[in-house]
């Protein structure tokens, strides 16, 4: 899709995004920076409160940053656009007043990607990719929670988007369910090489998800680090656990003791 | 002595019939809510026949029997007919206009931070002021005839539909909103897509409320201020047959008042929200 290679698919740079409540001004994150290529699983991982869901936000068009910038295909990020398509984690995300079939549609149609018989078609091809074919003409509230991610998933994928933005899309689903949804991501990956910035703060899942992990610390979210995952089929090896140790002590060994005895010796 | 695994076959479900009992003829009856409703209206009626039969007084209180007579004479003759054809004319008129301006205030006020303050200040200064309040000043501005009748109608209608579609508005989830920004909608096919299906439980609350207020104003009016525009309506039917001292037939009105109500409610408004809300699993 993209002419040259060296430019990244998505580039984020040096951004600073703030937002402001009733009584507050809130800075979010801080000079966040990082690139994501065609076909990456690019997981942003931390705690509550480091910024990544807003981070997901500014890269989906919803927020303009205060500082630095956003580019997909070198084009600066202006507002939402169904080129970058969401996933949210909240059940309701699905329009209540429409079946499967019509939601994965109505995006469709109404960013103009495909008309009719076109859209009717593509839909059912994606739905078909997330095993709800059966379901195609149920309304959302008659189905399961993961059966609603899964539409969500379907919709985001039919719109062919350059990039899928996941914002803890698994996260309210029971452990179980949550599991078998990772691997189905997962199998869609092999089957299309999509590229998603996924956004968790399971380090278990980053490291199952992604290819690519960036890990920001709260208040205001900073990047720590950024890594590669292991290969998907070392998940259970000691090398998948020596990552997940050291993704832990580097979000939650606290870095002010570190500091401060540097600045004391 | 626990350190045993067991690991047990799993019995398919073909292997044994679902057990399934169907309902006993009296509770699948019982089931159907307009087989309940009905059963209540009867009841009511029969409650009403006694009860008048044991006053005794056909002027203070008629029998169910004789109000349904009245009721049967009038729709034979029409003339009840032609007199809620008129009122309800009247009353689609107030209902539609009060709509159409309730639309126009919602979206200027979700459209700007005056705006709402704007439709937030009016609800909360004419939502208590009861419309036939303002009639008699009405009629001096519009004078007797449909239009100050409509311009009533209008005020009950507007602020309980405005106040609730806005509310409606309000309270759409930020996630549904920024999935119909996510598919690049906005300015008028954001709100026609996007808000006011989300919002359609209170759209429709806001719609059975004003036209409980309209049909109410409605006949107030037409019983205080009588005939108005050469032909009166159900109001004016009621007021005319009480100055006759034909009470049967005042109930006769009272009853049609009652009975459109009812169709209305249960027919139009009920159809609608079988079709949309329970549908779409909006309702609880």
């Amino acid at each position: 899709m993209i002419e040259d290679p060296s430019i990244p698919l998505l580039d984020v740079n040096g951004v600073t995004l703030q937002y402001k409540t009733r009584d507050h001004l809130i800075t979010a994150t801080y000079r966040v920076n990082f690139e994501v290529l065609q076909s990456d699983r690019f997981v942003l991982l931390g705690s509550s409160g480091c910024g990544k869901s807003t981070l997901l936000k500014a890269v989906g068009g919803y927020l303009a940053p205060t500082e630095g910038e956003i580019r997909l295909k070198g084009v600066p990020v202006r507002g939402p656009g169904p080129d970058r398509m969401m996933v949210f984690q909240e059940f309701d995300q699905l329009l209540p007043w429409k079946t499967v079939k019509q939601n994965v549609m109505f995006a469709l149609e109404t960013s103009g990607k495909h008309k009719g018989r076109a859209a009717e078609d593509k839909a059912m091809q994606y739905i078909e990719k997330v095993n709800l074919a059966k379901f195609a003409d149920n309304y959302p509230h008659t189905l399961s929670g993961g059966m609603k991610q899964r539409v969500a998933i379907a919709r985001g994928m039919a719109m062919e988007p350059d990039i899928l933005l996941m914002d803890e899309p698994f996260a309210a689903l029971d452990a179980l369910t949550r599991r078998k949804m990772q691997d189905e991501l997962l199998d869609l990956w092999d089957d299309t090489k999509f590229t998603v910035l996924f956004v968790t703060h399971s380090i278990e899942e980053a490291i199952k998800i992604g290819n690519r992990i960036l890990l920001l610390t709260p208040h205001p979210g900073q990047v720590r680090a950024e890594l590669s995952s292991v290969a998907r089929d070392c998940l259970l090896t000691d090398e998948a656990r020596e990552l997940e140790r050291r993704i832990h002590n580097m979000l939650f060994v606290p870095e002010t003791e570190t500091e401060t005895e540097v600045s004391h010796a | 002595m626990r350190s045993k695994e067991v690991i047990h076959q799993i019995v398919s479900a073909s292997e044994f019939g679902v057990i399934q009992k169907k309902l006993s003829p009296w509770e699948a009856v019982y089931q159907i809510s307009a087989l309940r409703k009905a059963a209540i209206l009867i009841v009511l009626a029969l409650i009403w026949e006694f009860y008048a039969r044991s006053v005794n007084n056909a002027l203070m209180f008629p029998t169910f029997s004789s109000t349904m007579e009245a009721f049967y004479t009038g729709l034979m003759s029409g003339s009840l007919i032609v007199k809620a054809w008129t009122s309800i004319e009247v009353l689609l008129m107030g209902y539609a206009a009060g709509i159409a301006l309730a639309g126009l205030f919602t979206v200027i006020a979700i459209n700007s931070r005056i705006g709402t303050d704007l439709l937030e200040t009016m609800t909360a200064m004419f939502n208590p002021l009861p419309a036939i309040a303002i009639l008699p000043m009405a009629m001096i501005w519009f004078g007797l005839g449909v239009q100050s009748l409509v311009f009533v109608l209008i005020h009950s209608v507007l602020w309980a539909v405005a106040l609730n579609t806005h509310s409606g508005f309000i309270s759409v989830s930020n996630t549904l909103r920024m999935v119909g920004r996510n598919y690049g909608l906005r300015g008028f096919g954001y709100v026609g897509k996007i808000l006011i299906p989300a919002a359609f439980p209170s759209i429709l609350t806001g719609l059975k409320v004003g036209w409980a207020f309209a049909w109410r104003t409605l006949i107030a009016a037409e019983l205080i201020f009588g005939v108005s525009s050469g032909q009166g309506g159900l109001g004016w039917f009621i007021y005319e047959n009480k100055n006759l001292m034909d009470i049967p037939n005042v109930f006769a009105g009272l009853f049609s008042v009652i009975f459109i109500g009812l169709i209305v409610e249960n027919l139009i408004f009920r159809t609608i929200e079988t079709r949309t809300l329970r549908k779409w699993g909006m309702l609880n």
